[in-house]
Parts: C-alpha cells; structure tokens; sequence
C-alpha cells in the first residue's frame, strides 16, 4: 500500500480530504438540498408531503414573518455594532497595553464559555428579572419607578445577544491587532499624525481583516438566535430563529420552516457578500 | 517589550494620567461585565430557596452541593450524554479536520476552492438552520432521531472549526525540518511521526479542546437533532427553565466551569513549560 503511494503521489491528498469531506457533503451539503426540496413540497404530515416544486413558499413566508425578519437583521446589526463598540477597545487594550497580563486578560474574555450558553442566559434572567437583586434594591430604595423592567424588552434580548457573542468579537480582534508592529504607529506620530488619526489611517486598516472576522462571528449567530429573546424577551421581540424553531419542532410545518431557513441563510450570504465588497474585499475564508 | 512598561506616573499631567487609564478602567469594567452571570450562577447555587423559584436570594445552604449528584437522576444522565457527545464528536472531528488541515497545507492538487468554499459555509451558516436541515435529513429518511444523530451533528459543526484552527498552525511551521529528517534516511512514515505531529500536536491539542467546548455547550443543533428521549445537559436545563432552574443546576454549572477553569490554566502552564524544555523533547 505505502509502495503503492509512493509512486502516486497525487492520490495522496484525496485520501486525506476524503473522510471528513464526505462527512461534510453528507451531513452539510445534502441536508441543505433536502431542506431546498422540502420547501417545494406541499402537503401535511397525516396526508403526506409531494413535491410540487412550489417557488410560491419564498414570497408566502417572506409576506407572513416579514416583521421577524427585519427584527431579526436590525437586532444583529445593533449587537455586532455594539459589541465591536465594546470588544475594539477591549482587544486594543489587550494588544498593546496588557503586558505580562496578556494571557489572564485573554482567559477572562474565554471565561463564560465556561459555563453553558444556556446557564449564560438564565443568569442574565436573575439579573435583570423585575424584583431580582439589582431591579429589585433599586425599586426598594425608589431609585427606580415600581413599574419599571428590563425583562421583556428589547434592551434584555439585545444585551443578551451581546453579551453571549462578545469573546467571538475580542478575540480575532485581539490576533489582527497583537500583529500590528507598534513602531508603525510611533512612525505617524513622528510624521506629526494626531493620536486619532494615527489610529484612523495606521491601526484601524491593519486590524481591518480582524474587523471582518469578529463582525461576522458576530452578526451571524446573533441574526440567527432564538434563545436569548425566548428567556430574556416577550412576543414582542420574537426572532426569526423563533419562528423556524416552533413551525419545524411544534408546528411541524416542515415545508414553511424549511422555506424561512433557506431565506435566512440566503439573506446572512448576501450580507457576507456585500460586507465582503465594502471592506474592500476581505477574503471569503476566515 | 520596552513598549509595555508603563512609564513613571508621577511628572505626567493629570490630564495625561487620567487618558492614560481609560483603556484599562474601560477593560476592567468589561470583565466584570463578563463575569457577572457566572458570579451569579455561582452565588445562587447556594441559595436557600423555599419555593420552585430561585430568583431572590433567601439566605445561605450547602444542601444543594450536597445532593447535586441525587437530586435529579435524570440531570446526571443528562451530563453523562453531554459528556459522551462531546468525547466522540471531538475525537472524531479532530481526526477529520486534522487531515484536511494536512492535505491544504502540504499538497498541491486540483479543487483547493470549492473545498475551502465547504469549510468557510458551515461556519457562516446560523446554528439554527445548521440543525433545521440536518433534521429535515433525518425525518425524509426516517432516522432515528438520539444519541447518534446528535454525535453526526457535532463532528460535522466541529470539522471545519477545526480544519481552521489546525491549518493556522501548520502554515508557520518550517519544511525543512521535515526535508532534513528526510535528508538523514527517515523514510516518510518516521518524518511524519516524529517531526511533523510533535511539531502541530499544540494546534491539533488547541483545536480538540475547542471543538469539546463547542460540542459540550451546544444548544441548537442537538435540540433540533436530539429527539424527544435524549436529553444533553443543556436541554434538560432548557427544559426546567420553563418551570424554574433548580440550584443544583447551578451547582452542576458551578463544577463543570472550574474544571474547565483548573484544566485550561494547567495547560497554558503545560505548554509554557513544553516551549522551554522543546530542545530536550526532540532528543528523544
């Protein structure tokens, strides 16, 4: 066998991609396209489901969750803005200012993952719940008005969002930035560059692959989501992820689930794609 | 390093001293947002809760540590399978990953972007339609949906993770240590085993321990592809949260984040002494 390889060389590489690439093509490509082929067919679960190739199910799904739709993009641009607002100056900060504390400030940015996601977000219900212990002291001691919540507002599930998706945003922040050869900036300084622009023109375009990364890692689960807003929101808040959540696992609407997952991947690519074009054409892999 | 030791405070301005310490104020108060539901989830594992409801604190107990392991027999089942999953997903996709990661780095050969192109998309497609499309699978072929399908969903999430973090590694890595080995008569197979793979074990060692993190803490994709019998840690949480977390859950969340915590920082201490004992390992 090894004999045998020595002298075609070129099968070698295939055989390494072979497993997990058929892994991937089986277990990735293939349920795509039966997602593709199930949102074309009608029916129900007693009687049956036949293909009929109904393209109608696109703009049908898109008219129905329209709001869930927006919502959804509206609240993974406010997170990703806010937690690049947060993480910059945080991955900065550890990039050229953390010395020795280096590895403990990176440990404590990894330090919820560990804990679960779901742990995660009921802690943020204790916190924010109407008489929790914050709301709660802030109430007694008439701080705030009786009347006032957190929970089941907008303001919970977007914190939520952010803050589950913020050490995805730190750390390739992080890594773009601890490249940056510090004598660059000091040479625009010298070259009379204020500390502003100096950062504007030297530090921001050198972190700008970082900037990508850390906005998709980002965007894309936070578009995506559907438990913050279940534990941290109300109806009013409901997401997109919501809605395919409970039409494939309660409904069993199959076909319009099926439909809403395609239009939501479509709509996270051509964002991608777009995004990709502005940051004047970051590579498509991470 | 000169760049990072901070320059005497005292002579500096005021105003230069308090921009200074914006960053790090800023910073700090970012971990301690960060931190704030585990201390929570900590501290309320020791809440004496009367009722169903642990949101109020209601006065210190050790009961909950005392029985968190008997308690709820269905939570330890729970944990059991999660820690299942993980072991097997993340074995599994390393291996997969790993040898991807080889074959991109090393060997020339033809169809290097569609396959990129199938590594990037599962990392840019949102966990929910990741799980929806696998279940849409399952159900048009009538597999049972439980432990098996849960573990086929994690090695397929955790491969191109992988993929990712172990290429990083082998592009900085020097071929001509593999050309010498050759050079003094090893024979590809040796090279392999004794220059290449001590050589990326740190990436392929980086790459398993995230895919476990990942696998062990997913929520969507194992709802989606879990069933109605299995349950993972995660999912009987999402379960009883319905009805109210009982502290033991916290208790539970409590021990597994400190082993995490004791294991990762053991191995930073590891590999920081691997880098300084490197020219001794290589003799062996």
């Amino acid at each position: 066998m090894l004999g045998w390889l020595r002298h075609h060389k070129g099968v070698v590489p295939y055989l390494f991609l072979l497993p997990g690439g058929l892994w991937l093509i089986v277990f990735f490509v293939l349920p795509l396209l039966t997602t593709a082929s199930v949102a074309l067919q009608e029916g129900s679960l007693a009687s049956g489901y036949r293909l009929t190739f109904n393209f109608g199910i696109f703009p049908e799904a898109i008219g129905r969750w329209d709001t869930q739709l927006l919502r959804s993009l509206q609240y993974g641009l406010i997170v990703t803005v806010l937690a690049m607002l947060i993480g910059y100056p945080m991955a900065y900060t550890i990039a050229f200012r953390g010395g020795r504390y280096k590895n403990i400030l990176l440990l404590l940015v990894i330090l919820p993952f560990f804990t679960s996601f779901i742990i995660r977000t009921i802690s943020w219900k204790f916190i924010l719940a109407d008489q929790g212990f914050i709301l709660g002291t802030l109430k007694e001691i008439g701080i705030l008005d009786q009347g006032f919540r957190l929970l089941a507002t907008p303001i919970a599930v977007i914190s939520g969002i952010t803050y589950n998706f913020l050490p995805f945003v730190v750390l390739p922040l992080y890594v773009a930035l601890e490249r940056i050869d510090p004598r660059l900036i000091e040479a625009a300084t010298d070259l009379y560059a204020s500390r502003f622009q100096a950062f504007l023109r030297v530090t921001l375009p050198l972190s700008i692959s970082g900037v990508f990364a850390a906005s998709l890692l980002s965007f894309i689960p936070a578009v995506g989501d559907y438990l913050n807003a279940e534990l941290l929101g109300s109806r009013n808040e409901t997401m997109i992820g919501n809605v395919i959540q409970r039409l494939f696992l309660v409904n069993r609407d199959y076909p319009e689930a099926a439909a809403l997952s395609l239009i939501l991947m479509a709509g996270i690519l051509v964002s991608i794609f777009f995004y990709s074009r502005l940051l004047r054409g970051q590579e498509l892999t991470i | 390093m000169a760049r990072t030791t901070p320059a005497p405070e005292r002579g500096r301005p005021f105003g230069e001293r308090f921009r200074r310490s914006l960053l790090p104020v800023f910073t700090a108060l970012v971990v301690a947002y960060l931190s704030l539901p585990i201390l929570v989830m900590i501290l309320f594992g020791f809440n004496d809760i009367q009722g169903r409801f642990n949101f109020a604190w209601q006065g210190f107990t050790l009961e909950h540590w005392g029985n968190v392991f008997s308690r709820f027999p269905a939570l330890n089942q729970a944990l059991i399978n999660s820690l299942t999953v993980a072991v097997v997903a993340t074995t599994v996709a390393t291996i997969l990953g790993t040898l991807i990661g080889l074959a991109l780095t090393r060997y020339e050969f033809r169809g290097r972007g569609p396959l990129n192109l199938l590594i990037f998309l599962p990392i840019a497609t949102p966990e929910i339609v990741l799980g929806a499309s696998l279940l849409a699978l399952f159900v048009s072929v009538a597999a049972p949906l439980g432990m098996a399908t849960i573990i086929i969903a994690h090695i397929m999430f955790n491969i191109s993770f992988v993929v990712v973090t172990v290429r990083a590694r082998i592009a900085g890595f020097d071929r001509h240590l593999e050309e010498a080995a050759m050079d003094l008569g090893a024979d590809e197979w040796t090279t392999f085993r004794k220059v290449t793979l001590p050589l990326i074990f740190p990436g392929i060692m980086a790459a398993a321990l995230l895919a476990f993190a990942l696998s062990i803490d997913d929520f969507v994709i194992t709802q989606f592809t879990a069933g109605a019998q299995t349950l993972t840690f995660p999912l009987w949480v999402y379960g009883a949260s319905r009805i109210g977390v009982p502290p033991q859950v916290n208790v539970m969340g409590t021990i597994i984040f400190l082993v995490a915590l004791v294991g990762i920082v053991l191995w930073l201490y590891l590999q920081r002494r691997d880098v300084t004992a490197r020219p001794t390992s290589l003799n062996e």
